[in-house]
């Protein structure tokens, strides 16, 4: 939905004049760039008296004139009438330059400078240098990183993402654009070598980085995968650690979770007994929730009145003290045990007709 | 060990009542205002912003004060030849933009107004070999996507345009590890791609595919203390989640897992007693599309004020009803 897209945006403010690194060969309006004092509008430009603006068709909007900026106005009255004769030519070129500087969520100035990159046979390293710039101002939107990921297509180059997208993470380790960016880099050109180093060193910086974490998840399941049992348990001592010293922390425990529910949780030696020995200093309701989770999973193979009222002991635990504003979740899950388990249980089916076909 | 939960807190004096009739008079006066330079600068969503106008408007039954003639008209003059539709004039087709208008039309009961063939055949063209779609012609590829495809085609009734399967197939495969989805395989869970997965679904009957049980967890687990929704862990609450996270809980038939109370209270809190409108979270600006979600988040919660809205689509249930449309949800 578009209101993903808005609610991604930063601000949409208006823009200082802003220094980029872009040859403008032989254009004019390089000095009234950089010159905020001498700025012409496009209107007052004598190389732009050819084109006529074409204001804004605001659609549902009542004749009552809008104050926006003038410069606003200005550019876009000429990216439009840019548009509407369908101009591929420098100047055209680079005035979506500032089109974008003054709203770089248009998608259409976008599309415009993309058919004019390939129209101009413009130098595709230079628009690199001219999208790693953009991002960097704006990195929480959806066009500019699409841009880059056709420019690096275009090169076939990705040699310079993987040092790119981690300086936008060092600026913010959860940018979901970036994590998407990252993910197609590594698959497309096989860039996983130094990956689980990465995410190592995120979550060194914060172990809370839920991106981070599903990172590992994606890492380690196109590579070795987590069959291999050494794999396995180095995870889950990997977790261990890592909840011994944020023990508050929902991602760990969701990895930890995820990466066994196929085998079952209560199936890892040793296990159960660690949780039990955290949950005396290291408390939280995702353990809890985890520690349920194990003895359904044990109940599963070994029903036990024993172990069926551990499990209910835990979920009253967090519904009534530990988890109370989602009372109604695990007051639902304790009288699911009670149903599948408990005395006036069905017979248990043999546990391979229950599984879904994958 | 005191542990910083990241979440706002919610002062006293904040708004507690639903001033409806506020919210309204905000919507009405969109756009209208001299010094709006945010409306100016959001023209590359013009479409989604009426949208999401006329619909909260519809909840709060005042649909009338909009203008039907003029949004129709707008609406066609969007329409490109290759069938898709724009945010606005002299903008490029989309598939975000597309669906929202097709949610406009049914609003008003006249879809007809376009050219409904060019529709289907413009999202017909944007599937990809492996069931996923392209916003557009650039590719940009995003289970947002397949949502918006699947619902503009549902309001159609359409669907059989397209290769259902491997849409399926393709949403199926951005499924992770707790349940829930993002935005391509392997993307991290998200509630706002989690909707739109649900959502889609939903729309093709395939909620059984779902793990109910473990993505109604991790949707529950949006709830902080301040009784506000987040889109994924570590992150502050947003309005905009009461709506994303509660209606996928009500897809899949465990809405009652989240403290409704709590929740309520949150929202209300981001009113706006004296522009109107809701904000992302309290004391923060305010902006339609914010109030459209606080307000269908309220709906959902049986806010009796408001028209019930139907989780799937965002539209009210009346509408659907009309259409005959009744996407399928988890008891």
């Amino acid at each position: 939905m578009s209101g993903l897209e808005a609610s991604s945006n930063e601000a949409l403010e208006l823009k200082e004049e802003k220094d980029f690194d872009v040859e403008l060969e032989g254009n004019s309006d390089f000095d009234y760039r950089h010159d905020p004092f001498e700025y012409l509008f496009y209107r007052d430009r004598k190389e732009w008296s050819d084109l006529a603006p074409v204001p804004q068709d605001d659609g549902p909007n009542p004749v009552v004139k809008i104050a926006y900026s003038e410069k606003f106005t200005d550019v876009f009255d000429y990216f439009r009438a840019l548009l509407k004769n369908d101009e591929k030519s420098e100047r055209a070129f680079t005035l979506t330059a500032e089109a974008i500087e003054l709203n770089a969520a248009n998608y259409t100035v976008w599309h415009y400078r993309r058919v004019l990159l390939q129209a101009l046979e413009k130098d595709l390293r230079q628009e690199m240098r001219y999208i790693t710039a953009i991002i960097e101002e704006q990195p929480k939107n959806y066009q500019v990183w699409h841009h880059r990921r056709m420019v690096v297509e275009w090169l076939s180059d990705p040699s310079e993402e993987l040092e790119f997208i981690a300086d936008i993470l060092s600026q913010d380790a959860k940018n979901y654009h970036a994590w998407q960016h990252r993910q197609w880099v590594i698959q497309e050109y096989k860039l996983w070598d130094s990956e689980l180093e990465f995410v190592e060193r995120l979550l060194e910086e914060d172990v809370r980085n839920n991106s981070a974490w599903n990172q590992r998840h994606f890492v380690i399941s196109h590579t070795t995968g987590y069959s291999d049992p050494a794999i396995l348990d180095r995870e889950v001592q990997y977790c261990l650690c890592q909840i011994r010293k944020a023990p508050h922390n929902e991602s760990v425990w969701n990895y930890l979770k995820g990466i066994l529910q196929d085998r079952g949780l209560s199936s890892h030696p040793g296990l159960l007994e660690r949780v039990l020995e955290l949950k005396e200093t290291q408390c939280s309701p995702y353990l809890l929730a985890f520690l349920v989770d194990s003895y359904e999973d044990s109940l599963e193979s070994n029903n036990t009145r024993a172990t069926l009222n551990q499990a209910q002991e835990v979920c009253a635990l967090l519904a009534q003290v530990k988890d109370t504003i989602r009372r109604e979740y695990w007051l639902f899950l304790g009288r699911s045990l009670e149903s599948k388990y408990g005395p006036t249980a069905a017979p248990q089916a043999d546990a391979a007709d229950q599984q879904e076909p994958s | 060990m005191g542990t910083q939960i990241k979440d706002v807190v919610i002062k006293d004096d904040a708004p507690n009542a639903l001033i409806l009739d506020k919210h309204a008079d905000y919507i009405a006066a969109y756009g209208s205002k001299k010094d709006d330079y945010e409306y100016t600068v959001s023209e590359y969503l013009r479409m989604s912003g009426i949208y999401w106008g006329l619909t909260v408007m519809d909840l709060m039954s005042q649909l009338p004060r909009m203008n039907c003639e003029e949004i129709t008209e707008f609406i066609k003059s969007c329409q490109h030849e290759c069938g898709g539709i724009s945010a606005s004039i002299g903008h490029d087709p989309h598939l975000l933009y597309t669906l929202s208008a097709v949610q406009i039309l049914s609003l008003y009961d006249n879809v007809q107004a376009l050219d409904v063939d060019k529709v289907v055949e413009y999202i017909k063209a944007l599937q990809q070999e492996d069931g996923s779609f392209a916003g557009d012609k650039w590719g940009e590829i995003d289970t947002r996507f397949s949502f918006c495809a699947v619902a503009t085609l549902a309001l159609l009734g359409r669907l059989d345009a397209i290769d259902v399967d491997k849409a399926v197939e393709f949403v199926l495969s951005c499924m992770n590890f707790d349940g829930g989805f993002g935005c391509r395989p392997g993307s991290e869970s998200h509630a706002g791609q989690i909707y739109c997965c649900t959502g889609f679904l939903s729309l093709t009957s395939q909620l059984h595919r779902l793990n109910a049980d473990l993505l109604g967890w991790w949707l529950c687990e949006r709830q902080l203390p301040s009784g506000g929704l987040n889109g994924r862990p570590e992150k502050l609450p947003d309005v905009c989640y009461s709506w994303w996270v509660l209606a996928s809980l009500k897809i899949i038939g465990r809405i009652h897992w989240i403290d409704k109370a709590k929740l309520r209270a949150f929202i209300l809190a981001c009113q706006d007693e004296e522009t109107g409108g809701f904000a992302d979270r309290p004391g923060d600006m305010v902006d339609p599309f914010h109030t459209l979600f606080g307000v269908a988040g309220l709906s959902l919660l049986g806010e009796e004020q408001v028209k019930p809205v139907n989780p799937v689509l965002c539209m009210p249930e009346d509408v659907l009803r009309r259409i005959g449309l009744e996407p399928e949800l988890l008891s």
